[in-house]
C-alpha cells in the first residue's frame, strides 16, 4: 500500500542565479583574506603574481572564518571589482 | 429549518443492532430519521440483511459526519437543524430517545429495549481512525502545510526515505501525517510558527517542520518541546551554526538539557548518561541534526566539510542530573529561572574521560581537571576555545561537601590552566605549533588556556559510582566563533 510521509525539508526551490557578466580580462581581483592563519602569506604571493601581470588588485577580509561574509563585505567586493578569490589557508 | 434525526451506528455494535428496527422502522414510515453506518459497504449490508430492515443504512463515507459531531458512542442520536445540532443522545437512553426524536416529529417504538444500555465506542475513537481523522483535520484547518510526499506500494519506506536523501544514515521513523500530528500534541505553539532560520540556506523551520524531523528521528512526541528549544538556540546568530555546519573541525551542536521536563519525558542524567539506551537522550540531538540537514540543507561531504567528524554528530544530547548537584543547574547559572527547564547548545567535540581515583579534596581535582582541560584541541592552544567539564557524582561529592560552587570551580580551573609563555612557543621542544614568538615579549608572563573562567561551562550528571568526569572541547568560541545558548523550553510547551 502507497504510504504517505510529509516532506521534511525546508520546500525550497534552488533560486537560479545568472553568472556576472565576463569581460575578456578582469581589471581588478579582489582577495578576500577570511582569517585563517597564514592567509596573507598566501595572498601577498597571488597580489604579487597578480601586479605582475598588470591586474588591479582590492584586499579585503572577513571579520571571522567561522561566519559568512557579511553583506557590507560582499556588496564592497562586488561594487568594486571583476573578480574575487578568496583564500583558505591554515 | 426542519429538525432531522440523525443516527450514527456502526454494523459490529449490539446496541446499535437493538436500536436499528426501529430508526429503520420510523424512517420507512416517511419520518424525518438518516441513518448512516460507520462501517463499510459490504458489512452495512450484511447488519441490514441480519436484521432484517427494510433499507440499508447510508454510509457516513470518509467519517465525515462522526468526525464534524465526533460522538464517544455509538448509536448516537443527532437532532439537527440542517448543520446545527440541537441535542444528541449517545448510547441506549429509551426515553430520551423517544423524546428527542418526537422533537422531529418522529415516532420511534421502543417498547420492550432495555431502559439503559451504554453503546460502544464510535470508530472515530479507534486509534488508528482517530489519528488518521486528526490528521485530514490538521491539513484541512491548515494547521499542517508540508507537501506530502507519496511512497510506493512496493517501496520499502525505510529505503525510500533513505534513497530520497534525507536520512542522515542511519533507518529514520517514516514522518506520516499522523504521527508529526501526534507529536504536534506535545506543543501549544501554532504548527506555523517559525523557529529560526537554519544554517546554511537559511529556509525557516517550522514547528511543524521541526516535528517532522523529531518524528524521523525516533523522538518520544513529549521530547518535542526541547527539540523546539534547541532548534531555537541553534538558529540564533551567535551560535554560528553556519560555521559550524562548514568546518573542518569535529565539533558539533551539542545539548545539555537542566530542569523538571528532562526527567518527566525519561531522560537519562545518571548511569551510562552519554551513551546508548535511552531514547530521548539519543534522538533529541538526533532531531537536531536532521533539521539541520533537512531544512538548512547541510549535507555531510558538501556543506559540511568535517575532516574526521565524530559519533556526536549524529546527535548530543544529555540531561543534568539535578538530585545531589553541588551548584545550580547549568541553564539556572545562565539565567533561565529556576524551576523551568532550559537547553544549553555548545559546539563541542566527542568527550573524553578524567580519571581522578585518588583525590580526596577539591583542589586536587581541580588539578587533575586542569590538566585534561589543558588538552583541549591542543596543549598550546590559548584562549581559542571553550570547554564543557562534566562533573561525575563521585567528584561532585567533594565540591559540595567543601561548599564549592560553580563559579568558584571556574575560578580554580582557570588559574590551574595558565601556562609560562616560554613552554606555549612555537618551536619549543621541537613542536611546531604553538605561540608565534613575536608575541613573547616575556617567556616567564602566564597565558592563560581559556578566555574567562566562565568559559568554562560547568555540567553535573553521570551515575553513582565511578570516579570520573568527562570534558569536552570546543569549537573556536566567543565572539569569532560560537557562542554557548541558553533558551528556555517553557515558551515551547
Amino acid at each position: 500500500m502507497a504510504l504517505e510521509i510529509l516532506d521534511p525539508t525546508g520546500e525550497r526551490e534552488a533560486v537560479e542565479r545568472p553568472l556576472a557578466p565576463r569581460g575578456t580580462t578582469p581589471r581588478t581581483i579582489a582577495l578576500l583574506d577570511i582569517r585563517k592563519p597564514r592567509g596573507d602569506v598566501f595572498l601577498d604571493e597571488l597580489e604579487r603574481l597578480l601586479a605582475e601581470r598588470g591586474y588591479g588588485v582590492h584586499r579585503t577580509a572577513k571579520p571571522t572564518f567561522t561566519k559568512p561574509a557579511p553583506a557590507d563585505v560582499r556588496r564592497e567586493i562586488a561594487a568594486n571589482c571583476d573578480a574575487v578569490i578568496e583564500a583558505l589557508a591554515d | 429549518m426542519s429538525l432531522e434525526v440523525v443516527a450514527l451506528i456502526k454494523h459490529d455494535c449490539p446496541v446499535c443492532d437493538q436500536l436499528l428496527p426501529a430508526l429503520d422502522e420510523a424512517a420507512a414510515a416517511g419520518a424525518p430519521v438518516r441513518i448512516l453506518s460507520q462501517s463499510s459497504e459490504e458489512e452495512t449490508a450484511a447488519q441490514a440483511a441480519r436484521l432484517d430492515l427494510a433499507a440499508v443504512p447510508e454510509l457516513d463515507g470518509e467519517l465525515e459526519l462522526s468526525a464534524r459531531y465526533d460522538p464517544d458512542a455509538v448509536p448516537a442520536l443527532l437532532l439537527l437543524d440542517g448543520a446545527d445540532e440541537r441535542d444528541r443522545v449517545e448510547g441506549l437512553q429509551r426515553d430520551r430517545i423517544v423524546a428527542l426524536a418526537a422533537r422531529a416529529g418522529a415516532t420511534l417504538a421502543l417498547d420492550g429495549l432495555p431502559e439503559h444500555r451504554p453503546g460502544c465506542a464510535s470508530k472515530t475513537r479507534d486509534p488508528e481512525v482517530a489519528a488518521r481523522l486528526a490528521a485530514a483535520k490538521a491539513r484541512a484547518e491548515g494547521r499542517i502545510r508540508s507537501r506530502v510526499l507519496t511512497l510506493g506500494g512496493l517501496e520499502d519506506p525505510i529505503e525510500a526515505l533513505h534513497d530520497r536523501g534525507l536520512t542522515d544514515g542511519l533507518p529514520v521513523v517514516p514522518p506520516t501525517p499522523e504521527r508529526v500530528v501526534a507529536m504536534l500534541e506535545h506543543t501549544r505553539r501554532d504548527p506555523q510558527d517559525v523557529v529560526g532560520e537554519v544554517p546554511p540556506y537559511g529556509a525557516p523551520a517550522t514547528v511543524e517542520k521541526v516535528a517532522i524531523n523529531a518524528v524521523m528521528a525516533g523522538c518520544p512526541d513529549d521530547a518535542l518541546p526541547i527539540v523546539l528549544a534547541a532548534v531555537e538556540a541553534a538558529t540564533e546568530e551567535r551560535f554560528a551554526m553556519h560555521g559550524l555546519l562548514a568546518t573542518t573541525h569535529p565539533a558539533g551542536p551539542a545539548i545539555v538539557v537542566s530542569g523538571p521536563l528532562a526527567d518527566e519525558i525519561g531522560m537519562a542524567s545518571g548511569g551510562n548518561v552519554l551513551g546508548q539506551g535511552n531514547r530521548p537522550n539519543l534522538t533529541i540531538g538526533r532531531a537536531l541534526q536532521l533539521v539541520v540537514r533537512n531544512v538548512g540543507g547541510g549535507r555531510p561531504g558538501v556543506e559540511d566539510r568535517a575532516a574526521h567528524g565524530q559519533a556526536g554528530k549524529v546527535g548530543a544530547c544529555f540531561a543534568e542530573r539535578l538530585d545531589s548537584m553541588p551548584w545550580e543547574p547549568l541553564a539556572q547559572a545562565r539565567g533561565i529561572p529556576t524551576g523551568d527547564t532550559g537547553v544549553t547548545l555548545m559546539a563541542l567535540e566527542a568527550p573524553r574521560l578524567i580519571l581522578d581515583q585518588l583525590a580526596r579534596s577539591p583542589e586536587q581535582l581541580v588539578a587533575s581537571f586542569a590538566m585534561a582541560l589543558e588538552s583541549v584541541a591542543h596543549p598550546r592552544t590559548r584562549l581559542a576555545m571553550d570547554a564543557l567539564l562534566l562533573v561525575g557524582p563521585e567528584h561532585g561529592r567533594l565540591f559540595r561537601e567543601d561548599g564549592w560552587d560553580r563559579a568558584r570551580l571556574q575560578d580554580a580551573l582557570f588559574e590551574r590552566t595558565s601556562r609560562a609563555a616560554g613552554e606555549l612557543v612555537r618551536g619549543a621542544d621541537g613542536c611546531a605549533e604553538g605561540i608565534e614568538a613575536k608575541w613573547v615579549t616575556d617567556p616567564g608572563a602566564r597565558i592563560p588556556k581559556f578566555a574567562a573562567p566562565d568559559r568554562i561551562q560547568i555540567a553535573y550528571a553521570g551515575g553513582d559510582a565511578g570516579l570520573f568526569s568527562m570534558v569536552f572541547g570546543s569549537w573556536v568560541a566567543g565572539e569569532v566563533g560560537s557562542e554557548p545558548v541558553t533558551v528556555s523550553v517553557e515558551p515551547w510547551r
